[in-house]
C-alpha cells in the first residue's frame, strides 16, 4: 500500500556530502523515527521524502515507482512550526485540503459540498480534541493545539505517508504526552507509514516501530564536508507493543515506562 | 525617580500632548500673522484665519463668474480621479507582478533585475519624456503617478510574498493545491492587507507626483490651482488648499487602516488584548 524502497541514496551540495549510500526498505505502517545529531541529514533526508529536494544519486521509490519530485497530497506533512495558514480558521484550515481538490478553479467550495467538508473536518478536528475551537485563528490557539491542527489539516486527504520535522520539538513535556497518545492513536488507526525527525532520542523510542540513526562514520578533520552521514543503526522495536500498551493504560507517561525506555535506549 | 522610559502618558496626558504642537503652531501663525499686519494691513504673506474663511468662501461655494463652476470641488474632483487612477493601475500592477516574483522563481529571476533598475529612475526626471509620448492632457498625469509608485509597490509586495514561510507554501502543495489554488488561497489574502499598508506609505509619494504634474501642466486640480494662485501671492487660498490636500490624504489614509482592520480580522487575531 505505501511501501518506501531508498536506493543508494546520495545527497550532495557544492563542496559538501550530506548523506551517502542511503539504503532502506520500510514496509507498509510502519513508524519510523530519524534520531541523530544536529546536521546530520536527517531533515534533508525528510526533504527528499517530501519532495522539496531531490537526490543527488539513487532515488526513493514508493510502491515500486519513483516518489513525484515534488509535494503532493500523497504525502502529508507537519512542520515544527508555520504549518497551518494564519489567515483561515480552525475549519478552513482543515477544509483546505478538500476545498483544493473539489475546487480547481477558485479552490473553494461552497453550499452542501462545503457542508459535506465541513463535517467530515468536524469529525477529525473531535478527534485531536479541538472541536470547540472551529471558530478560532490559529494566532488565538496555544502550540500544541496549534499541532493538533497542523496533523488535521494533514489528515482531511488520508495521505499515505505522513512525515513530521520535529513536529513536538516547541511544546512543553505535558503537551509532549498528549500529542504522543494523540498519534499514535491516530497511527494505529489509519495504518499509515510515518516518518518522524526528532532530536529528541527518548521520544523517538517511545513513538516509534522503527529508529533510524544518522551519523557521520568517516570524518577527515581537514576537510569536514568530504564525507556524508549514514544510517548507523537501524533497530526494529520489537519490544514496542508492550511499551505502547503500557503507555495507553498509564494515560501519559509513568515512571515506570520512562525507566524501561531509559533502558532501552541503553542496551541499544 | 523612575527613568523617563518608564513612565507612560495616560489617557488624558495623549491627548493633551498631542494637541500640542498642534496648538503650537496655531499660536505660533497668530502671533506672527498679527505682528505683520500691524505694520501693514495690506499684507498678503500671513493673512489672518477671517481672509482665509472668505477665501475659501469664495472659491468653494460661489460659482466661479468665468465657467460656472465651484472651482475647488472641480479642483478636488479632478485630483482625485487622477490619484485614484494612477494608483488603482498601479496596485492592480502591483498585485500580479508582485506576487509573481516573489512566488514563481522564473519570474523572479526574469524581473527582479529590471524592476531594481526601474525603481531607482528618479519619476521627475523622466516627466517631460511622459508629457512628450502621452501628450499634456490627462494621461501623462496618471502614469506619472503609476511610475512613481508602482515600482516601490512591486518590490514591496514581492519581498513580502517570498518572505512567506516556505513550510506554509509546501503544507499547502501537500494538501493538493495548484499554483493557481496556492495563489487565490494562501498567498492573495496574506498579501491584500499587505498591500493595502503599502500603498497608504505610497500616498505621501502619489499627492507629490500628482501635484508635480499639475503645476507644469493642467487646466484644473488641485496642484494646478496653488501654481496658478501663487502668481498673485494669494496665501490666502494656498493655505486652505494645502490644509484641504492633507486632509484628503490623512482620510484616505484613515479609509485603507478601517479597511484592513475590517476585512482582515485574522490580522489583530491573538494580538493585544482583545
Amino acid at each position: 500500500m505505501s511501501h518506501v524502497s531508498v536506493r543508494g541514496l546520495w545527497k550532495e551540495y557544492p563542496g559538501q556530502v550530506v548523506l551517502e549510500r542511503v539504503d532502506l526498505e520500510i514496509p507498509s505502517g510502519e513508524f519510523c523515527a530519524m534520531v541523530g545529531p544536529s546536521g546530520c541529514g536527517k531533515t534533508t533526508f525528510l526533504r527528499m521524502l517530501l519532495g522539496q529536494e531531490r537526490p543527488t544519486r539513487g532515488g526513493i521509490f514508493l510502491d515500486g515507482r519513483p516518489l513525484v519530485a515534488e509535494p503532493g497530497p500523497d504525502r502529508g506533512v507537519v512542520f515544527q512550526r508555520y504549518s497551518v495558514f494564519p489567515h483561515l480558521t480552525v475549519l478552513e484550515n482543515v477544509i483546505l485540503g478538500r476545498e483544493f481538490e473539489g475546487s480547481r478553479f477558485l479552490g473553494k467550495l461552497f453550499g452542501a459540498r462545503r457542508r459535506t467538508a465541513e463535517e467530515e473536518a468536524k469529525g477529525i478536528l473531535a478527534a485531536v480534541g479541538l472541536g470547540d475551537h472551529l471558530r478560532k485563528y490559529p494566532a488565538e490557539l496555544s502550540g500544541g493545539m496549534q499541532q493538533r491542527l497542523a496533523i488535521a489539516q494533514a489528515l482531511i486527504l488520508k495521505p499515505k505517508i505522513l512525515l513530521l520535522d520535529e513536529p513536538f520539538g516547541a511544546l512543553d513535556a505535558g503537551t509532549k504526552a498528549q500529542m504522543y497518545e494523540l498519534l499514535l492513536r491516530l497511527w494505529s488507526e489509519r495504518k499509515m507509514t510515518v516518518f518522524m525527525v526528532t532530536h529528541d532520542l527518548k521520544e523517538g523510542f517511545t513513538l516509534a516501530t522503527r529508529v533510524l540513526a544518522f551519523d557521520r562514520v568517516r570524518v577527515d578533520p581537514t576537510d569536514p564536508g568530504a564525507y556524508g552521514a549514514r544510517i548507523t543503526y537501524d533497530l526494529l522495536l520489537t519490544e514496542k507493543d508492550a511499551v505502547q500498551q503500557r503507555l495507553a493504560a498509564a494515560g501519559a507517561r509513568s515512571r515506570e515506562t520512562e525507566d524501561r525506555l531509559g533502558t532501552l535506549v541503553a542496551t541499544h | 525617580m523612575r527613568r523617563i522610559i518608564n513612565r507612560r502618558p495616560g489617557r488624558g496626558g495623549i491627548v493633551f500632548w498631542g494637541a500640542l504642537p498642534f496648538l503650537g503652531a496655531a499660536a505660533l501663525y497668530a502671533v506672527a500673522s498679527a505682528l505683520r499686519l500691524a505694520e501693514n494691513p495690506a499684507d498678503k504673506l500671513l493673512p489672518p484665519l477671517s481672509a482665509m474663511a472668505a477665501a475659501v468662501a469664495r472659491i468653494a461655494f460661489t460659482p466661479d463668474p468665468r465657467t460656472g463652476d465651484y472651482l475647488m470641488w472641480a479642483d478636488t474632483l479632478a485630483s482625485l480621479h487622477r490619484l485614484g487612477l494612477g494608483l488603482g493601475v498601479a496596485t492592480a500592477a502591483a498585485l500580479v507582478i508582485g506576487i509573481a516574483m516573489g512566488l514563481i522563481p522564473y519570474v523572479r529571476a526574469g524581473l527582479s533585475p529590471f524592476v531594481a533598475i526601474l525603481s531607482m529612475v528618479p519619476p521627475m526626471a523622466v516627466l517631460p519624456v511622459l508629457f512628450i509620448v502621452f501628450g499634456l492632457d490627462e494621461l501623462s498625469k496618471v502614469v506619472l503617478i503609476v511610475v512613481g509608485v508602482a515600482p516601490f509597490l512591486i518590490r514591496d509586495l514581492a519581498m513580502r510574498t517570498a518572505e512567506l514561510p516556505a513550510e506554509q507554501i509546501i503544507k499547502a502543495q501537500t494538501l493538493g493545491g495548484s499554483t493557481w489554488q496556492i495563489v487565490l488561497r494562501v498567498v492573495l489574502p496574506q498579501m491584500l492587507p499587505r498591500l493595502v499598508d503599502a500603498v497608504r506609505l505610497s500616498l505621501g509619494p502619489a499627492w507629490l507626483f500628482l501635484i508635480s504634474a499639475e503645476a507644469i501642466a493642467a487646466t484644473e486640480g488641485l496642484g494646478y490651482r496653488i501654481f496658478l494662485v501663487r502668481r498673485y501671492l494669494a496665501m490666502d487660498v494656498i493655505l486652505p488648499y494645502v490644509a484641504w490636500i492633507t486632509l484628503l490624504a490623512f482620510v484616505s489614509d484613515y479609509l485603507l487602516r478601517l479597511f484592513n482592520a475590517r476585512c482582515f480580522p485574522w490580522l489583530k487575531a491573538g494580538k493585544g488584548s482583545a
